[in-house]
């Protein structure tokens, strides 16, 4: 393994020059790239990396890492971010994950964009440790963008629950794992429950998935534990769970839960009295995807994504 | 007549209100709509002036007004309270949101619902200042995807510039775009300063309004006259972007001719005392941006200045 300052954000004399470093394992080859946290709340995401720094160091030391190979690690390039508690770049509050590819002649995050895509850019394979932009509880999932240079079998070989395909909105069409795919890298985003506190077993969970998926590649010789078998599912085949009414959010299903059709997942109370406003019901059977989290909560809100038992 | 476009409960006791204000004009009814909408972003406040403004002309001069014009003075009200650009508590920018959904979050919802009041309008115009740290003169914005439409609408509106920019796909989810798309001619105004009214901007653009109006057989009182835009591509314009990170000193005012290779300003060290660097326009010509907020990062716009003037 060796360390490599990759760039610097630097923003002297208010800020001290802030390295940020890459880790890379066996050969020059580009061959998988993994990019931890890009937001300043993305703590688990950069934890996750940073295990895999370890694990990576341990593998290679033993021999174990095939030297055909080139492996580069990023766990963070937000540090100017989380060392002020913002979660966007504190100055214009923008997000280097809708920067990509990135540009060097134009604004702040443009530029920290463009640097880290000039060092994530060209690899075969690429795996970002994402969050989502509503906050809550995911199932264990890898993510990809149906950009038309889309190739999801590889998806299958983290042996995580679920394989999601998402159709890109205009705003996705800046962030990292849709330009990765531009440029002809086959990248994934892996999800998992947390991202502002670290969550240890899901943080496990990310790691043995990244490093099954290395094992199965042939990038590394691993026996770490099995994965699940994957299902295959798109986005837009999952149905929405939205409220009716405002108030405090008592979600009763958690992620991973199968729900009946009209079964109670959640109720909706007064924040005065605790008086029942709203109890919400699964609208059909499935498996609850993505439960959200909040205390409280608006009308007409996303609360629950579920996937249907059929897909 | 003031309504609410779209009303959803916020979690503790409160409502969120989308208002707009509909003015029907007392003079022959022609059936057409003008939209004047702003606040999207909640750190952009020129708008406000210009609502308020025409909020008081048109009420006393409903006779000399045919069809409707309907204002929407606060698109993110939760915005515009807490001094935030974006809708505090959800990580997309609201003008990167349209059309909207039923099937997201409450904020998708809302956006549906604005942009589903004002389709079908004969005009909108949306307007934007700049950001806290930027200070432009008085434009028009057109995605050069509707220019044959929208450049003659722009050229009533008394805006020192027009400018046409290429299509991007991210700013497909934009208001104006997804209106234009929807066959609601919509421009996109911007001028003057975040959390700032530059009174001067907002009379410039009311007369340009009222012009436009005129022009659209809407509107039977005065009208000021009309100067013409500058109007531009992409390929004139040249950016200024610091290099260094430090303390903004400008050397020239905003809205000024500069010649190519003069210095703007420059970049220093409130620590030491030096100058980090000097910053150069690329082309001769009309500074209509230029940095107002002081403290500037690596990649900070400085300035945009129109050449092939």
């Amino acid at each position: 393994m060796t360390q490599e300052t990759l760039f610097e954000v630097n923003a002297m004399p208010y800020r001290q020059a802030i390295p940020v470093y890459g880790y890379r394992f066996g050969s020059n080859k580009k061959t998988l790239a993994i990019m931890g946290a890009m937001r300043g709340d993305e703590f688990q995401q950069m934890y996750i990396c940073a295990k895999l720094v370890k694990a990576l160091t341990k593998i290679e030391a033993e021999g174990n890492l095939n030297k055909d190979y080139g492996i580069l690690v990023i766990p963070s390039a937000s540090q100017f971010s989380m060392n002020v508690g913002k979660r966007f770049w504190p100055v214009d509050n923008t997000d280097i994950n809708r920067m990509f590819p990135g540009y060097d002649k134009g604004e702040t995050t443009q530029r920290l964009a463009n640097s880290i895509f000039r060092e994530l850019k060209g690899y075969e394979y690429g795996i970002q440790l994402a969050s989502f932009y509503i906050a809550g509880e995911f199932l264990p999932h890898v993510r990809l963008m149906n950009t038309g240079y889309t190739y999801p079998d590889d998806g299958y070989l983290f042996g995580l629950p679920y394989l999601v395909l998402r159709k890109p909105k205009p705003y996705d069409t800046t962030t990292l794992n849709y330009n990765w795919q531009v440029f002809e890298t086959d990248a994934f985003s892996v999800y998992t429950k947390a991202t502002e506190r670290l969550d240890e077993e899901n943080a496990n969970i990310a790691l043995e998935a990244i490093l099954r998926f290395m094992a199965k590649k042939g990038f590394i010789d691993y026996e770490g534990e099995f994965g699940t078998k994957t299902s295959f599912v798109e986005e837009y085949d999952m149905f929405t769970i939205q409220t009716n009414a405002a108030g405090l959010f008592r979600p009763i299903a958690k992620a991973g839960d199968l729900v009946l059709e009209n079964e109670e997942i959640a109720e909706i109370l007064s924040p005065y009295t605790a008086e029942k406003l709203e109890v919400i019901k699964a609208k059909k059977k499935g498996r609850v995807f993505f439960v959200r989290h909040a205390e409280a909560i608006m009308e007409h809100d996303l609360i629950f994504r579920i996937i249907p038992e059929e897909v | 007549m003031i309504s609410n476009v779209v009303s959803l409960g916020l979690p503790v006791g409160e409502k969120l209100v989308i208002p707009r204000n509909r003015i029907k004009g007392e003079a022959r009814d022609n059936g057409k709509r003008i939209c004047i909408v702003t606040g999207t972003h909640g750190d952009e406040l020129e708008g406000q002036y210009v609502s308020f403004m025409l909020n008081k002309i048109l009420e006393k001069n409903k006779s000399k007004l045919h069809g409707i014009v309907d204002i929407y003075p606060a698109n993110n009200p939760l915005g515009i309270s807490t001094i935030y650009r974006g809708l505090p508590g959800y990580d997309l920018d609201m003008n990167r949101m349209f059309p909207g959904s039923s099937h997201s979050s409450g904020f998708d919802y809302m956006v549906k619902k604005i942009y589903e009041d004002i389709c079908g309008a004969d005009l909108c115009i949306d307007i934007h200042a700049s950001n806290i740290f930027l200070r432009g003169i008085p434009q028009i914005r057109i995605n050069e995807n509707s220019v044959k439409t929208l450049l003659p609408l722009a050229r009533h509106m008394n805006m020192d510039f027009v400018w046409v920019h290429q299509a991007a796909t991210v700013l497909e989810s934009t208001l104006a775009y997804s209106l234009n798309e929807a066959g609601t001619p919509t421009l996109v105004v911007e001028m003057g300063v975040g959390m700032r009214i530059t009174k001067d901007y907002g009379d410039q653009l009311i007369d340009g309004i009222m012009a436009t109006m005129k022009k659209m057989d809407m509107w039977d009182g005065d009208e000021a006259p009309i100067k013409p835009p500058i109007v531009s591509t992409d390929g004139h314009v040249g950016f200024i972007n610091a290099n260094e990170s430090g303390l903004f000193i400008a050397y020239i005012n905003h809205g000024r001719r500069v010649r190519k290779g003069e210095i703007i300003g420059a970049v220093v060290d409130s620590l030491d005392g030096t100058i980090k660097e000097e910053l150069k326009s690329p082309v001769s010509g009309l500074v209509f941006t230029l940095r107002e907020y002081p403290i500037v990062y690596n990649g900070s716009l400085i300035a945009r200045v129109l050449g092939g003037l």
